[in-house]
């Protein structure tokens, strides 16, 4: 066999694993900046934020147990979250108990923002130098993680909240009386 | 000849200059150890928004927070295990540059051994 031809299988075997690769994460069904969070089944971190809204009031994670909650880590700079802000808005009509972390955002916008397109939070956390953030082991905004009523992080969702997202991960844990 | 004093005195100049913006640090520390810590960790750990650079290249805003949250724990008496595993905790071993060796790093690191072999080959 001619040894001029190796190169070119290299390079046809390559070829075609990138291109395996690639339409991957076209389907998304793989995306390599998706970093596994390491906090499924593991207490959600004691976080203690001045309130957005009110600055005499501390949101606390203390102080939500007892009931399954979503905490969602949005700002007004990250685009998704203002497309997945009307869903919150519907979530919260239906009774779910969302806390909101506002994360590294102007308070003032942050507020018109919540006047603007309605406030789907219970309450708002203000974080704007990634405090809580960081100890939740977020990267990105939007993220939304679903806590227990004993306090552990059950799901952890990075990018929009939207229908199917909702029914295939966390509605079941508000399905039980 | 004055052409090459000229080169050389530029990348003297360049050089100084590098140095000189490898000497700024943004945060004062305590003890010259902390210093030393501080500055093995951030360019140990890696930026999660930018992925292949390490924070203390990153300019981005989640590696300077980190940054910051790595000096803190510094200054507050931590030690460069102690900050790592609260790193790892929180962002896995992904954050860390040099991964403990695990079955998936043994396993991806032994996936190199066919390419070389086909390198040294071809």
């Amino acid at each position: 066999m001619n040894k001029a031809v190796i190169p070119l299988v290299v390079f046809l075997v390559m070829a075609g694993l990138f291109l395996f690769v690639l339409q991957k994460i076209n389907k998304g069904e793989y995306d390599p900046r998706d970093i596994p969070t390491e906090f499924i089944g593991k207490a959600v971190p004691a976080f203690d934020l001045p309130n957005l809204l009110d600055q005499s009031d501390r949101v606390k994670a203390a102080d939500y147990k007892g009931k399954p909650w979503l905490l969602n880590i949005w700002g007004t700079w990250c685009a998704e979250c203002w497309k997945e802000h009307d869903y919150l808005l519907m979530l919260a009509r239906q009774g779910i108990p969302i806390v909101g972390i506002n994360w590294r955002d102007e308070a003032v916008a942050a507020r018109s923002m919540l006047a603007q397109k309605g406030n789907p939070f219970v309450e708002t956390g203000f974080d704007p130098k990634s405090d809580a953030v960081i100890d939740l082991g977020v990267y990105g905004a939007p993220e939304t993680f679903l806590i227990d009523e004993n306090g552990i992080i059950r799901v952890k969702h990075k990018g929009a909240m939207h229908p199917t997202v909702w029914q295939n991960k966390f509605n079941a844990y508000f399905m039980q009386p | 000849m004055m052409l090459l004093i000229k080169y050389l005195s530029l990348v003297f100049l360049l050089v100084i200059s590098a140095n000189s913006f490898a000497r700024f640090s943004a945060y004062e520390f305590q003890t010259e150890a902390q210093e030393a810590d501080y500055k093995e960790l951030v360019q140990e750990l890696r930026c999660l928004v930018c992925q292949n650079q390490n924070i203390a290249d990153s300019n981005a805003e989640l590696a300077q927070d980190l940054k910051r949250k790595t000096y803190e724990m510094v200054v507050s008496g931590k030690s460069k295990d102690e900050i790592a595993l609260y790193m790892t905790e929180r962002y896995g071993d992904f954050v860390l540059y040099r991964p403990p060796l695990s079955y998936t790093t043994f396993f991806s690191g032994l996936g190199l051994l066919p390419s070389c072999c086909l390198a040294c080959f071809i």
